[in-house]
């Protein structure tokens, strides 16, 4: 029964109680779910997310079968299959910077700006190729980490000396860059062609090499994909077989822990919101090296949204969010197509919308579930074990 | 159960008393059996169907809104309507009022419960279930948050209730508690009953040892084992809070190889801020502070916990584990630069999966297996991986604060043996306490802190509960508390 008693004590929530096993950790995904499950509610979600598009298709005189038909035939092509994997890796590179703050309870929702910032001052350099061929594109590389890293440093700085929440700071810091970039773009690293304010284009020599993955098309994939797996790796045994990993984690789970551990909490919050500056400083890369070689306002925006979406699909998983990041991919790049039969495309937003929530909620009741079976067992055990163990030890 | 009669039900953690109590409440379905209300069998599947029957449930830890006022927290969820729409304030506080008189519980409707003290927030609590119709009512654990004159207040409200007419379900394993306030008594051990007994021909022994099953342990240590060499020296360490006002006022004192320093005092005192202090979690100014003849006073908790400094929190939920971690995990949590856990900055998992594998079998901790998480423990398995936890970083002191609290029996006699064991292999421990058998069981020497300040060293080898409890409140200052 007292494992009863614990877990009432923590759905019970004792005022400021450590944060241990809330709502939001269950959200954010620090709380691990295992086994069938983990794969069941994100499958159940999607499934759930469609029948409500149906639905909606429906009220709108649309039929949801020729909708989806439309959706999968268009995203099965070749040419969409090369565009949906490029996308994706910028949409996994960007979510692993949300997940990174995400594992220890920080909201950094100033990817978007943090990854926009880089870019332009990554493309400014780059174009201005100081260094020749493949240094230059590891110049570009490290200036885009460093960017984000600082831009997304200053929350974290703000953050522990002044109390100021990463939410609010990093949203301001969105701002500041969209301003920034724009008067960097127009005074220092613009130039017009035209009408089109662009940087320089980045030296032929120092592009990003595509691959020839998908047969039937021209298009090439992005070679940054591998970039993005290797992110992916190093995300998975950064968090999970480092000391900074566990001490990241620890910090999430429990901050008073931490702290009674030995854990300095504050300088992992800045280290934490550095790492995961860096991370998205490279989301941007993807299109700087690979596409289109240089910054102009066709750069596509909101991709630091985009990952907090994955992320939260994903539940920080590194597989799971690559597997959010392509369907995020999918949809959005199949979405043009629906409009050959007459269905506005921002359906796929909805859908989009109405997958992130009901995963949200399909994790939340596996979760419960699990916490049952798991003290259950706990109780069972217990009991089996011989009486006067406890007393005579 | 008898109308009228406040009956309680003792027994160790684990033994079934929540789960007894969430079946009655409707939060769990039993799977065989039935319960009768008034004669009549009931079925409950939710915890509304318990409060149309009568049975109001007080939770061991408060569910009320801090920012909303009494009023609003009693009646939320079943507010009065007038009109169909509006609240209907001026019935809510009638009625609030009526039950607030007809029970003698004081309460004024019209503070914000944030400032409310523990004591009243406990009548609020009680106060929502009667506004809610409940003639039965289930208190969890209520004096688990209580200082010893609420827990007077308390039980005075509960006999006033009782008088009324009510019936009370009392669950605690604070036996001296239950055998002052009982009329009836039933102890459980391992989901069935196993004595119903009547109060009045109980010892607290007596009704410990129907809990456990067996003859009690007891915390006594046998022949001394202090020596001369000085593990811990505190000098005039004061702690103050934002308000400049000390907490902890000029504290010293010398800890020995082999010797258990025990400090006593009503909760409250500065013991708290004391240990955080010594662990370096809270910012303090110390005169001087000594471990193993090192300087430690710029020390950092990681650093202090590295130089042999093994430390059992107070609030082991909050503190002492990462609830949602699997147990291996936890086993590193506060070792996490030391082996075997870690090799440079890699986590050896192997490693540290073998060494929670071994502290699992050493201290007897029940569990399914290291991946369990630690929250599906009972609060005793919890701290018998948090003891075995400190006791394997090799520490030269070990800071216990309230090692024992919260466990049942078995576990407590379990971490009272690895402690006196430690002792005897040359650990100095600190040791704070709310339990005064245990503290003059286990200690080789007392301190009593008051107020932030050590007031009067007691030797333990002479000293009663009883004197040791009025030193605790100064000595007759009544307003200690």
């Amino acid at each position: 029964m007292s494992e009863r008693d614990e877990a009432a004590e923590r759905g019970g929530g004792r005022p400021g109680a450590g944060g241990a096993g809330g709502f939001r950790d269950r959200l954010l995904g620090r709380v691990r779910l295992s086994g069938w499950l983990a794969l069941a509610a994100p499958l159940l979600a999607v499934l759930f997310a469609a029948l409500i598009t149906s639905v909606v298709l429906l009220i709108a005189g649309s039929s949801p079968l020729a909708a989806f038909d439309t959706l999968v035939e268009y995203g099965s092509q070749p040419r969409t299959m090369a565009v949906i994997l490029n996308n994706a890796t910028m949409y996994y590179i960007s979510a692993l910077a949300v997940a990174v703050g995400f594992r220890m309870n920080l909201f950094n929702i100033g990817v978007d700006g943090q990854y926009r910032l880089a870019a332009v001052v990554a493309a400014g350099v780059g174009g201005a190729a100081l260094l020749p061929g493949v240094l230059n594109i590891v110049l570009v590389l490290v200036v885009a980490v460093l960017v984000g890293a600082l831009w997304a440093g200053i929350a974290g700085l703000l953050k522990v000396k002044r109390g100021v929440s990463e939410v609010i700071a990093t949203i301001m810091l969105n701002a500041i860059a969209t301003g920034l970039a724009s008067w960097l773009m127009s005074n220092h690293l613009g130039v017009l062609t035209g009408n089109d304010l662009a940087t320089r284009p980045i030296p032929e020599g120092s592009r990003m090499p595509g691959m020839e993955l998908i047969a039937g098309t021209p298009k090439l994939v992005n070679g940054f994909l591998v970039v993005a797996i290797i992110l992916g790796i190093a995300y998975y045994v950064l968090l999970n077989r480092t000391r900074f990993g566990f001490e990241l984690r620890a910090t999430g789970m429990s901050e008073p822990a931490a702290l009674a551990s030995g854990i300095g909490v504050k300088r992992m919050v800045v280290t934490t919101m550095v790492v995961s500056g860096a991370v998205a400083g490279l989301a941007g890369m993807p299109e700087l090296l690979g596409e289109t070689y240089k910054y102009s306002n066709n750069f596509p925006a909101g991709l630091g949204f985009d990952g907090i979406a994955i992320a939260l699909l994903g539940r920080n998983n590194p597989v799971g969010m690559a597997l959010g990041a392509l369907l995020w991919s999918f949809l959005g790049n199949s979405s043009d197509s629906l409009q050959m039969i007459n269905i506005s495309k921002e359906t796929v937003d909805i859908m989009k919308g109405v997958t992130v929530l009901s995963v949200i909620i399909a994790y939340e009741l596996v979760h419960r579930y699990r916490i049952i079976a798991e003290q259950r067992r706990a109780g069972q055990e217990t009991a089996a074990s011989p009486a006067a163990e406890g007393a005579a030890a | 159960m008898t109308k009228g009669q406040i009956h309680a039900i003792v027994g160790e953690n684990g033994a079934g008393k929540s789960t007894l109590m969430k079946i009655l409440y409707g939060m769990q379905r039993p799977d065989e059996g039935e319960i009768r209300v008034d004669g009549k069998p009931v079925v409950f599947h939710t915890p509304a169907d318990a409060i149309a029957a009568g049975i109001g449930m007080v939770h061991q830890h408060f569910m009320l809104a801090d920012n909303l006022t009494v009023l609003e927290n009693v009646i939320l969820g079943s507010e009065p309507r007038r009109g169909g729409v509006a609240i209907d304030f001026r019935a809510a506080r009638k009625k609030i009022k009526e039950i607030s008189d007809a029970y003698g519980l004081a309460i004024r409707p019209d503070v914000p419960v944030e400032e409310l003290g523990v004591g009243d927030r406990q009548r609020v609590e009680i106060l929502k279930v009667l506004y809610r119709g409940a003639r039965i009512l289930i208190l969890d654990e209520p004096t688990a948050v209580l200082v010893p004159h609420e827990v007077d207040e308390l039980f005075e409200n509960l006999r006033g209730l009782v008088r009324e007419g009510l019936t009370i379900l009392f669950i605690s394993h604070k036996l001296d508690e239950v055998l002052r306030v009982a009329d009836a008594i039933t102890v459980i051990r391992r989901g069935t009953t196993v004595a119903s007994v009547d109060p009045r021909d109980m010892t607290a022994r007596h009704l410990a040892e129907l809990m456990v099953g067996s003859e009690l342990p007891s915390p006594e240590t046998r022949e001394s084992t202090v020596t001369d060499s000085v593990v811990l020296s505190v000098g005039d360490l004061t702690v103050r809070d934002i308000d400049g006002r000390a907490i902890v006022d000029g504290v010293g004192f010398d800890i020995h190889r082999g010797e258990v320093l025990g400090i006593a005092g009503v909760e409250g005192n500065g013991q708290a801020e004391l240990v955080e202090a010594l662990m370096g979690i809270r910012p303090c100014t110390v005169g001087s502070l000594t471990l193993d003849g090192k300087d430690i006073t710029g020390w950092s908790t990681l650093k202090r916990r590295e130089g042999g400094i093994g430390y059992i929190p107070e609030d082991r939920h909050r503190h002492g584990l990462l609830l949602e971690a699997p147990l291996w995990e936890n086993r590193i949590l506060g070792h996490q630069t030391r082996r075997p856990n870690v090799k440079g900055i890699w986590i050896d998992r192997t490693a540290a999966r073998d060494d929670t594998q071994r502290i699992v079998e050493a201290y007897d901790v029940r569990t399914p297996g290291i991946d369990t998480a630690a929250a599906a423990l009972s609060g005793g398995n919890q701290q018998k991986l948090i003891v075995g936890r400190e006791m394997s970083g090799d520490p030269v002191l070990l800071i216990a604060s309230h090692p024992t609290r919260g466990v049942d029996v078995g576990a407590q006699a379990a971490i009272w043996d690895h402690l006196r064991a430690a002792r005897a292999a040359g650990l100095a421990v600190l040791l704070i306490s709310a339990d005064l058998d245990e503290l003059i069981g286990l200690s080789d020497s007392l301190k009593v802190i008051l107020r932030g300040r050590i007031v009067a060293d007691v030797d333990p080898a002479n000293v009663t509960p009883e004197q040791l409890g009025s030193a605790m409140t100064g000595a007759g200052e009544a307003a200690a508390q």
